[in-house]
C-alpha cells in the first residue's frame, strides 16, 4: 500500500488486488472512526467504500495487478469525501439496469452502484465512469436523500 | 449432518438445517465464494433442503453477498426446498429493503419464528 497525507487529504495508489483494497478500507475507516462519525454513517461509508473498491479492482481493472487504483480521501468531523479511480474501460451509469425491478430482482449482480447511491449523500461519476467521488455527511440521512444523489 | 465449514456453524432442528454465520461480516469476494461453496455442499447433501440462515452475528455485508444469497435461494427452489432468513439486525435489513430483496426472501424476526414458518 503506497500512500501519503497532504494537508487533510490521504492519497493511495494500489495494484488491483482485494487484499490491498481491504487494507485501504481499513485505513480509511480508522480515519472515519477517529472523527467520531455516527453509527449509521460508519456503516454507510464502509459499505459504499467496499463496493467502490470492488468495482474498481474487479469490474474496472479486471484484477490486472499492473493496473492501479487511485484513492483520495478527506475526512473532517462533518463529512467524508472519497474519490476512487481505476484504469479500466469505464462504463456508462445510465446503461446499468435497475436491479430493483421485478424482472431484475433475481439478477446475481448489479447492486453495488445502487447501494453506493443509497448510502452516500453525493455520488458523482466522471472520466467516463472510471472515477467516482462520494460524500457522506456525519448526520443521519433523510429518507428522501436515498438514491437521489446520482 | 454436513460438516460445518470454518465460516459457518450448521446445526439440525428436525429436518431443518440451521446455519449461523460465525463472522460478523460477509464481505469480500473470497469469503463470499467460500460461504457459497459450503452452502452448496450442504444443499447437495439433502433431497429437499430446508435451510434457515441466522444472521444474528452479521453486522456488515455487500452486494456480492446478496448475489450469493440469491443464487443459493434459486438452487434451493430448484430442489423444491425452502429457505428462511432470520435475526437480521436493522442496518442489514435496510440493505434488503433498499435492494427490494425483502420481497424475494422469506425473512422472519427470530429463529423460532423462522423454524415455525417452514412448511
Amino acid at each position: 500500500m503506497e500512500g501519503h497525507r497532504l494537508n487533510d487529504h490521504l492519497r493511495f495508489i494500489i495494484p488491483s488486488d482485494f487484499h490491498e483494497g481491504r487494507a485501504i478500507q481499513k485505513r480509511i475507516m480508522e480515519e472515519v472512526e477517529a472523527h467520531r462519525f455516527n453509527e449509521d454513517a460508519v456503516f454507510a461509508i464502509k459499505l459504499a467504500l467496499e463496493e467502490a473498491l470492488i468495482n474498481a479492482i474487479k469490474h474496472g481493472n479486471k484484477l490486472d495487478r499492473t493496473k492501479k487504483v487511485r484513492i483520495q480521501c478527506r475526512v473532517t468531523d462533518h463529512e467524508a469525501e472519497i474519490t476512487i479511480e481505476d484504469e479500466g474501460p469505464g462504463f456508462d451509469r445510465s446503461t446499468v439496469p435497475d436491479p430493483t425491478t421485478e424482472e431484475n430482482l433475481e439478477r446475481l449482480h448489479g447492486r453495488g452502484i445502487l447501494l453506493m447511491e443509497a448510502y452516500m449523500h453525493i455520488i458523482e461519476w466522471s472520466n467516463r465512469g472510471r472515477r467516482v467521488r462520494m460524500v457522506r455527511r456525519n448526520d443521519p440521512p433523510a429518507a428522501d436523500n436515498r438514491g437521489s444523489a446520482a | 449432518m454436513a460438516e460445518s465449514p470454518a465460516r459457518l456453524n450448521v446445526t439440525s432442528h428436525k429436518d431443518i438445517a440451521v446455519v449461523e454465520f460465525t463472522e460478523n461480516k460477509i464481505l469480500d469476494e473470497m469469503s463470499v465464494s467460500e460461504i457459497e461453496r459450503a452452502l452448496t455442499t450442504l444443499l447437495e447433501s439433502k433431497e429437499r433442503p430446508k435451510i434457515l440462515l441466522d444472521f444474528a452475528n452479521v453486522d456488515h455485508l455487500t452486494s456480492a453477498a446478496l448475489g450469493m444469497l440469491i443464487n443459493i435461494n434459486n438452487r434451493i427452489k430448484q430442489q423444491n426446498g425452502q429457505l428462511r432468513l432470520a435475526n437480521i439486525r436493522p442496518q442489514i435489513m435496510e440493505v434488503f429493503m433498499i435492494t427490494k430483496l425483502n420481497r424475494l426472501f422469506r425473512i422472519l424476526g427470530t429463529r423460532a419464528e423462522a423454524l415455525a414458518n417452514f412448511e
